[in-house]
């Protein structure tokens, strides 16, 4: 099967939000990488779930405590193979790749990087990638070190080896960047880490949606992502670890679920991964989670990333025609994201006008504040795509722009 | 409530019935932004940019006959449709009913459910930088 041979109004009726209209005009839905739509069958198994079989896991002797403790641990599985870990005790559920970075930060970061110590991120992190490490830096007298890009959004990798020394402790990165869109070469980066012997962490976000994500491949040791970015609910999301580094780590929190034994002399843990999911787990979400990993999984991976490429490929040359356009993030590879400014336009404005045309776009800085800085602008209007976006919607949007910088210039 | 300001305040409200779609509205704002009358470069300095605006916002004030006139500019068309409608209602009151306004008539025209957060907490700035400009006024004119 080639891309021309997707069949896109076929899956688009998997999504029923899709169809939906906004102010009377059909929906263009262009924030994908903000969160995606769910299938379907992704909310089936949240109704079903709290309709037929809620309970809570892992401590009940009756029945729905089963199915649900069983359905909730086939998910660990689907993950794992989603992902290609080594086993499912690798898999730790947490409420997205936010609360996946913190874990890391506080537990293995806490544990291992000293007054002194270098951790490096790269110069287009979102946030949530920042600021953990920046905490955790403070709190050591550690030093955060920045991975320089160039103006087209790419890591420039000599740089980067010049970093490395024998106080680099940790690296911490993302796969796709959710504002430029740039795929980074993290298989290479990790590759030369190890070469140092320093962990790497891959902030998988915007990349579970997007491309085959294998943790052996590359290699990483650790990995965050959300369901919500890849037709999941929100509330839940997965930290991928090694099992020597997981075992090794402190517990993040502690409560019911993650003890073996607790006394007031002395607690002692359970094995991980349960070790790091203290409380009563987002059970529903998880397992609606697997629901939208069965849907993904069905779909031919191949077939999807050609189909992706060639409407990013479609949008980036509508838009470049544009003469008053500019496009922010111009790597050699990337995927799902295209990020641009309007010249003498506030990109908010051209942003609620899209809206007004049932166009959704996101505005701003998209929580990468340092790397629009690093472009020296205040923000971007970002378009981003999934597989059930289609080229028409790409052509609305050029003449929604068209039809901004008239009537905003 | 001072009357004037009631008067104006609805009027505006009612320009905002006559529209049924969202799009109309925007694009009612974005003319009226366009205008605003332009504020000369010099007067867009830092201590005249207005804080907790995700769009750059300046504002200056004169004070003639005990009336406030409220000059003001931004990046933003759209912000600038805003600040239309504010200076439409403050323009030429007097300090006291400026600061005794609730100026809560944006709400009820109907735009605020389509304003991101950061734009609306922006708003919210504008209006209490204004209060704040008249607050001073009535002071200055009390110790007189
Ligand atoms: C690259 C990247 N990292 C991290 C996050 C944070 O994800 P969440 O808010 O689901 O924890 C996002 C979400 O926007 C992202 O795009």
């Amino acid at each position: 099967m080639t891309a021309t041979d997707f069949d896109v109004e076929s899956i688009r009726k998997d999504f029923p939000i899709l169809s939906q209209k906004v102010y009377g005009k059909p929906l263009i839905y262009f924030d994908n990488a903000a969160t995606s739509q769910k299938p379907q069958a992704v909310i089936d198994s949240l109704v079903k779930y709290y309709s037929e079989y809620n309970a809570n896991i892992h401590r009940g002797v009756h029945y729905l405590s089963q199915k649900a403790s069983i359905a909730y641990d086939d998910v660990r599985t689907k993950v794992q193979r989603f992902v290609n870990a080594e086993t499912d005790k690798e898999i730790v559920f947490v409420r997205g790749t936010t609360e996946g970075i913190n874990l890391v930060a506080s537990s293995y970061g806490r544990k291992n990087i000293a007054a002194g110590d270098e951790v490096l991120i790269s110069a287009m992190e979102h946030h949530s990638n920042i600021v953990p490490w920046q905490l955790l830096c403070e709190e050591k007298g550690a030093i955060l070190k920045i991975i320089p890009m160039n103006d087209k959004g790419e890591i420039i990798f000599e740089e980067f080896e010049k970093l490395l020394n024998a106080r680099t402790k940790f690296i911490s990165i993302v796969y796709i960047s959710n504002s430029l869109g740039t795929i980074n070469p993290v298989k290479k980066i990790i590759a030369k880490a190890h070469e140092y012997g320093i962990p790497v962490l891959v902030d998988a976000a915007q990349a579970v949606a997007h491309l085959q994500v294998d943790v052996q491949d590359l290699d990483c040791d650790f990995m965050a992502f959300s369901s919500h970015k890849m037709l999941g609910p929100t509330g839940t999301g997965v930290l991928y670890g090694k099992m020597k580094l997981l075992e090794d780590m402190p517990p993040y929190q502690g409560g019911g679920d993650m003890i073996r034994s607790v006394s007031f002399e002395k607690t002692t843990y359970n094995d991980v991964p349960f070790k790091f999911e203290a409380g009563t787990p987002n059970v529903a979400d998880v397992i609606a989670f697997g629901a939208a990993i069965d849907y993904l999984s069905n779909l031919n991976h191949a077939t999807i990333e050609s189909y992706e490429k060639e409407l990013l490929n479609y949008v980036t040359e509508q838009l470049s025609e544009i003469k008053e356009l500019k496009i922010i993030g111009t790597a050699k590879d990337k995927a799902g994201v295209v990020s641009f400014i309007l010249e003498g336009i506030n990109a908010m404005d051209a942003g609620m006008y899209l809206d007004t045309l049932g166009i959704a776009v996101r505005t701003g800085q998209h929580c990468t504040e340092p790397a629009m800085d690093f472009f020296k602008i205040p923000g971007t209007i970002r378009a981003s795509f999934l597989f059930y976006n289609t080229k028409d919607e790409i052509d609305a949007l050029v003449e929604g722009v068209k039809k901004a910088i008239k009537l905003l210039k | 409530m001072n009357q004037a300001i009631k008067d104006i305040e609805q009027e505006i409200i009612d320009d905002f019935k006559l529209f049924d779609e969202w799009a109309e509205k925007y694009e009612y704002v974005i003319e009226l932004g366009r205008k605003l009358p332009i504020m000369d470069d010099t007067l867009k300095t830092d201590s005249n940019k207005i804080k907790g605006c995700q769009s750059s916002v300046w504002m200056t004030t004169k004070f003639t006959d005990g009336r406030i006139y409220f000059e003001a500019d931004s990046d933003s068309t759209f912000v600038k449709g805003l600040i239309a409608l504010l200076m439409k209602v403050m323009n030429g009151q007097k300090p006291e009913d400026i600061v005794a306004a609730p100026l809560d008539f944006i709400n009820q025209t109907g735009l605020t459910t389509h304003i991101a957060q950061t734009r609306s907490n922006g708003l919210m700035a504008m209006i209490k930088q204004m209060k704040l400009y008249a607050l001073g006024y009535q002071m200055k004119a009390e110790t007189h």
